[in-house]
């Protein structure tokens, strides 16, 4: 057999391009007489949009052009929805209203596009901006969650009776007969806020309609070309092979540039084809805080019931959840809340309901954790308080409550963000508590250490938590394999990519099967005039659906390879094997065929392709899950707390992973780190702060705070390996789970830390100064 | 508005000749007037560090310059790094320890280290993240760019040696 090469530590097959600044990004397109596209963005959050003076901007030498929503005609339209609330779940409530191209009537949040214009440059775009005068009557905007439900509040949508986007309930057991078995309930207030994915890449698109051939390319940086693709054929009424949509190197993307569709991208194809001229459209770095969807914020009140012995009874949370001023996303942000709550624990009676609500804020949609964490918060949180109510160590209460192996598949009886029931297909969870426990020395740290450094004045604490993560949910993905004639190996697939490795991880799955190199695979991804098929890169979910996709067209072309040189050879196929780029007969060392040969021989010039055959070695196939696969982890971390400025310094920081099969366990390494690092933002140093007229008040780096090198920690990691049953590779999603439980983790830890305080940490994000003022706060009630 | 100035520079050993308005910022001419769209941008307000250049071999931020700044003077970007056959040391080890993975910001990464492994020829971790703390990275946690930065060091070091520079 060749080398194995899946599973293997494989060196990027994509970096040599990146780092040597060749790889094509979507601002690097240029194209002969492209014009340059900028935004009249609307200052307000709320206000009745009474007329826009284009005028002078049309004026201006180097503009070519200026639209407004009347100019659109009949393209204005809202956006689609993309999802429904899932029809599985009884009685929900949801009003659908999607984002608009450019305003028309009213403005519903800071940033929403008003006007467009296009100019030989950027330059000139932005200079003619500023010409442009939009007469705004501000209206008072809904900001505050729980006051956007009174019924004296102003409304984003007037045409409804609330600002009410939906309601869900969903329950499991019952509630109030576990309420009432319950030694001890324990009911808290929690609130998260919202935070942005900030990609370094802004978003940007080109469109290129070229008349003659009656073709259109949109180079998009989108993580979902060819849903894309689909819409735009429709909205501009061209036939789907007249859109080419490619989704090239895209610098980062965490979920936000999966919202379909942007007004952006609505726009510059119809402009491009209006003018006959490529148009190009970079976002900066502002517009981005306004105009590019956020993180969720959401307030839950929730409460546990527990036996005297710290057994989980059940679980009551209502929450609501900030959707912003539109939800085309449909309910899978709230609903990955209200399932992932129940994380790594056997919960009997569950009950749940959430309000969906409008406020006069940019639009809310999946980023990097997609609302998973805000369940996490909350049930972390309560665990902790439940084990100090019962005098219980942390861990020690959720070592008592974890599902047990032979709990699985384990069907928590609510319906999850992919419309199937939330099934955790299969999971080994003692081991990654105990292997962190373990790893951070949690015992000894308690018992010695802490003691001894809380002695000498130094605010440490420690903190563990679990958690799960919904993974690989369909609908599919497909992948094309082809051995080319001079033996090398063309993979292409739908999903783009964002910096996940697929260039490799693709290329491992195939070379395995196909005893070629590693680098003899070549991909191509996200480009819908190579492979038309999909949905997209989110929901952690490449790596298992479009790699099993791959795995199942390498098998199919290793069919067809053997088929082909047993037929050759005049040998049965289990007499031959794959390895080095040939086929080879086992055991006669001089019997062996290059692929590249048999490529060639399977594409004759003469002779016919025999019936119920078909040329060349290549296959295409599809991959797709009846349901998502569950992922689960275990981090602790041991913070200081400087007593003086309330810094907090993570002194270290222990992962326990559980994604099933690893393809490569560097660039899975590398998805933790990341995770992690955007995890240590949410919960730490990102927010942003909104005043009471919805004006976003720190849009830019120097006050939206990313964590630098000397925030985030070394991390130490290890990984327990439970293979999923759904998928013939086993493979679990990885891309979320590291962001997803850490600001539990920090609130467990800095709590701990600040123990002599009585502080009690309901929030998250926090930031040193809000941990001076909730120290403050306890010391005054005590 | 219209007032041009013609500029000449020397990027990446090449000597270029153009005619700018004052106000075209030095990332843009780079990207757009030159073609030379390694340097990316990610903030335009001196934050992210992705644009990050050299300037007469100190790194600078071509998003905070205005081109009619760089006026006689020498400019490296990524580019002139290396290539993809032949990659620069810190280049390689970049790719040894998966220290990108968007690789969006990592050109900013780069050109920010080369001066920095000038100066210090086996920096600890602490001086590593402090001299990274300038450039943000969204994807990678850090933590297998501090381990590149480390491997670079340690190749460069040897390589100095071998060279009989040591």
């Amino acid at each position: 057999m060749s080398t194995r090469v899946f599973g293997q530590p494989v060196r990027r097959r994509e970096d040599p391009r990146l780092l040597t600044g060749r790889a094509l990004f979507v601002d690097d397109v240029d194209l002969p007489g492209m014009l340059h596209v900028a935004f009249v963005r609307s200052p307000m959050a709320h206000g009745r949009l009474l007329s826009v003076d284009t005028e002078a901007a049309r004026q201006r030498e180097g503009v070519v052009a200026v639209y407004t929503a009347e100019d659109l005609g009949e393209y204005w339209r809202p956006g689609p929805l993309l999802l429904p609330p899932p029809p599985t779940i009884d009685d929900v409530v949801f009003h659908e209203r999607t984002q608009v191209p450019l305003v028309k009537d009213k403005v519903r949040h800071c940033g929403e596009p008003i006007a467009v214009v296009v100019a030989e440059s950027r330059y000139i775009a932005e200079d003619a901006v500023e010409d442009i005068f939009a007469d705004i009557e501000p209206l008072d905007a809904v900001v505050d969650l729980e006051a956007a439900l009174t019924v004296d509040a102003p409304r984003v949508h007037d045409d409804l009776e609330s600002n009410l986007q939906a309601h869900v309930v969903q329950h499991k057991g019952d509630y109030a007969t576990a309420q009432s078995a319950a030694h001890a309930v324990i009911r808290h207030r929690f609130t998260y806020d919202h935070g942005t994915a900030a990609a370094m890449e802004n978003r940007g698109i080109v469109a290129h309609w070229d008349h003659r051939a009656e073709q259109l390319t949109v180079w998009d940086t989108t993580q979902a070309p060819i849903p894309i693709r689909g819409g735009l054929a429709a909205m501009l009424d061209l036939s789907e092979s007249q859109v080419r949509v490619i989704a090239p190197f895209i610098g980062g993307g965490f979920g936000p540039k999966i919202m379909m569709f942007y007004p952006e991208e609505v726009l510059l194809p119809w402009i491009s084809m209006r003018l006959r001229r490529p148009i190009k459209w970079i976002e900066d770095r502002e517009e981005n805080f306004f105009a590019t969807t956020h993180e969720r914020s959401q307030i839950h009140h929730a409460e546990i019931a527990v036996d005297a012995d710290g057994k989980i009874l059940g679980v009551k949370d209502t929450f609501l959840h900030d959707a912003g001023a539109y939800a085309p996303y449909g309910l899978t942000v709230p609903i990955n809340s209200q399932c992932t709550l129940l994380g790594c624990y056997d919960v009997p009676a569950y009950a749940s309901e959430f309000r969906s609500v409008f406020t006069n804020k940019t639009i809310v949609t999946p980023y990097r954790g997609a609302g998973r964490q805000h369940g996490v918060f909350v049930m972390e949180r309560l665990l902790d308080f439940a084990a100090e109510e019962l005098g219980l160590d942390r861990v020690e209460i959720r070592r008592r409550n974890l599902l047990q192996p032979e709990d699985f598949p384990h069907n928590h009886q609510i319906i999850y963000q992919d419309f199937a029931p939330l099934t955790y297909d299969s999971g080994n969870y003692p081991p990654a508590l105990e292997r962190a426990v373990e790893m951070i020395d949690y015992e000894r740290f308690v018992a010695e250490e802490q003691p001894r450094l809380r002695a000498e004045g130094r605010l440490v604490g420690i903190g563990v938590v679990t958690y799960v993560e919904g993974t690989g949910i369909g609908p599919y993905e497909g992948m094309r394999v082809t051995v080319e004639s001079n033996g090398k190996v063309n993979v292409a697939t739908g999903v783009g990519t964002q910096g996940q490795g697929h260039f490799t991880v693709f290329a491992q799955v195939v070379a395995e099967q196909l005893g070629v190199e590693v680098d003899d695979v070549r991909l191509t991804t996200g480009d819908t005039s190579e492979f038309g098929w999909g949905a997209g890169t989110f929901a952690s979910r490449g790596a298992v659906v479009a790699g099993n996709a791959c795995h199942a067209a390498a098998l199919e072309v290793r069919k067809k390879i053997l088929k082909h040189a047993a037929d050759h050879f005049e040998v049965a196929e289990e007499d031959l094997e794959l390895r080095e780029g040939k086929v080879l007969v086992k055991g006669v060392p001089d019997r062996a065929i290059p692929l590249g040969t048999l490529a060639q021989m399977a594409n004759p010039m003469r002779g016919a392709v025999r019936p119920g055959t078909e040329p060349g070695l290549e296959a295409t196939s599809y991959f797709g899950p009846e349901s998502g696969t569950t992922a689960n982890g275990v981090h602790a971390m041991i913070v200081e707390v400087d007593p003086e400025t309330f810094d907090v310094e993570i002194l270290r920081y222990v992962v326990v992973h559980d994604c099933g099969t690893v393809i490569n366990p560097l660039i899975l390494d590398g998805q933790i780190h990341g995770g992690v690092a955007q995890g240590i933002g949410n919960a730490f140093y990102e927010h942003l702060v909104y005043d009471d007229q919805g004006q976003l008040l720190n849009a830019q780096f120097m006050d939206y705070l990313l964590p630098t090198a000397t925030d985030v920690p070394h991390l130490e990691g290890d990984h327990v390996v439970t293979p999923s049953p759904l998928n013939p590779l086993g493979i679990k999603g990885a891309g979320e789970a590291g962001a997803i439980p850490v600001g539990p983790l920090f609130a467990q830890a800095v709590e701990d830390a600040l123990r002599d305080d009585g502080v009690r940490i309901l929030e998250i994000p926090l930031s040193p100064n809000r941990l001076f003022e909730l120290v403050m706060h306890a010391r005054d009630a005590r | 508005m219209t007032k041009t100035h013609a500029i000449s520079v020397v990027v990446n050993g090449e000597t270029h000749e153009r005619v700018v308005e004052p106000r075209l910022l030095l990332s843009d001419f780079l990207r757009h007037g030159l073609g030379l769209t390694g340097t990316h941008v990610g903030c335009e307000h001196g934050v992210c560090g992705a644009c990050t250049v050299l300037l007469e071999g100190a790194a600078v931020r071509s998003c905070l310059m205005f081109a009619v700044q760089a006026n006689g003077k020498r400019l490296t970007t990524v580019e002139g790094l290396g290539t993809p056959e032949a990659l620069h040391p810190l280049q390689e080890a970049f790719r040894e320890a998966h220290a990108l993975q968007c690789g969006f910001c990592t050109p900013g990464f780069l050109m920010s280290l080369v001066p920095f492994l000038e100066e210090h020829d086996d920096p600890d971790e602490a001086t590593i993240r402090e001299a990274l703390s300038g450039t943000l990275c969204r994807c990678t946690g850090y933590q297998n760019i501090v381990e590149a930065v480390r491997l670079a060091a340690k190749a460069m070091r040897t390589a100095r040696l071998e060279g009989g520079q040591g």
